[in-house]
């Protein structure tokens, strides 16, 4: 790759990689939110259900992590 | 970057620098590191805490025993609900595995201390062990049954070949989302936490900046915590697939 020019590609595309954090902050608030709507609705069926909730907070983030990994990547790997 | 002047006094990912204990010099695989002295410190402060809180025994127990107690209880019940009945046989190595991350992750917040789990060496090593595990257990346990679950016998057959495809990358992409999880979520918090630290520094933001770190600081503490049992959980779900029965 060649110098400045490069270098300035691999910090733009790093940045632009973190705008994927934003939909998994949506998954994740999506995830808690209905979570929250549900348990009020149902307050006694909630606490079996708080495994599920965290489950599903940690697939929703994951797709999150990668966009920061593609970040990483791009700044240590490329 | 510190040194081009004007940025910030702190760098804040000079926390995650791996240095050699004694001297300087290269680090080697055998090199006793900042890394090597806290990951033995958090299994020192686990076996502390579940020594000394199980040595008396007593009917009313006392602070150290509930918390021991409290903990054993608590993974138990989640490697029941999640991974059936059959799962409860490798509950030793889950509650390892809890007491190793929640305990690494929580000496990682006294400061100037090193988090071993912001590393992705660290834990990809957690996460490889426990995709390796699943594996070879899944296939001992169920042989060719196994690779069922790549076969989603609830959906229309002509999708199910596409299903399969996508089933076995999700598959092989766990062990990186389960290591890059923890490591990323502990990196970043520390991370932001240097970068209010930096911020301090200026006497005008100060007492914002030290609030915010305050603020932070709680947050990282319940973040310690959730990954820890976000952790496990996984590891639960994923064990699910080898032990459990093959209609879920």
């Amino acid at each position: 790759m060649e110098g400045e020019l490069a270098l300035m590609g691999k910090y733009i595309g790093a940045g632009l990689a973190t705008i994927g954090l934003g939909g998994a902050g949506i998954g994740v608030g999506h995830v808690a939110g209905n979570f929250l709507a549900g348990a009020l609705r149902n307050p006694s069926a909630a606490a079996s259900q708080t495994a599920t909730l965290f489950v599903g907070i940690a697939f929703a983030e994951a797709l999150g992590i990668f966009s920061f990994l593609i970040a990483l990547l791009l700044m240590f790997a490329v | 970057m510190a040194a081009e002047g004007g940025g910030l006094q702190i760098h804040p990912m000079d926390q995650f620098i791996v240095k050699p204990l004694f001297g300087e010099g290269p680090v080697h695989w055998y090199t006793p590191t900042n890394v090597t002295l806290w990951l033995v410190l958090a299994v020192v402060a686990i076996g502390l805490l579940m020594v000394v809180g199980t040595r008396r025994r007593a009917i009313v127990p006392s602070r150290s025993q509930s918390v021991a107690e409290l903990m054993y209880g608590f993974i138990h019940n989640m490697v029941e609900e999640v991974a059936g009945h059959d799962g409860v046989k490798y509950f030793p190595y889950v509650m390892t595995l809890f007491l190793f991350i929640l305990f690494a992750n929580l000496l990682g917040l006294i400061p100037m201390s090193f988090t071993t789990t912001s590393h992705v060496a660290v834990t990809a090593t957690l996460a490889l062990a426990v995709f390796l595990g699943v594996t070879v257990l899944g296939l001992a346990r169920k042989g060719v049954g196994f690779l069922a679950m790549f076969w989603v016998s609830s959906a229309p057959l002509a999708l199910r070949p596409i299903l399969a495809v996508i089933e076995l990358i999700s598959y092989f992409v766990r062990p990186v989302s389960h290591s890059i999880r923890l490591a990323g979520n502990l990196m970043a918090g520390h991370a932001v936490l240097k970068v209010f630290a930096g911020f301090a520094s200026v006497a005008l933001v100060s007492p914002v900046a030290i609030g915010a770190m305050t603020a932070i600081y709680a947050l990282e503490l319940l973040v310690s915590v959730i990954q820890a049992y976000v952790f496990t959980i996984l590891t639960c779900v994923y064990l699910k697939d080898a032990v459990g029965d093959a209609h879920h």
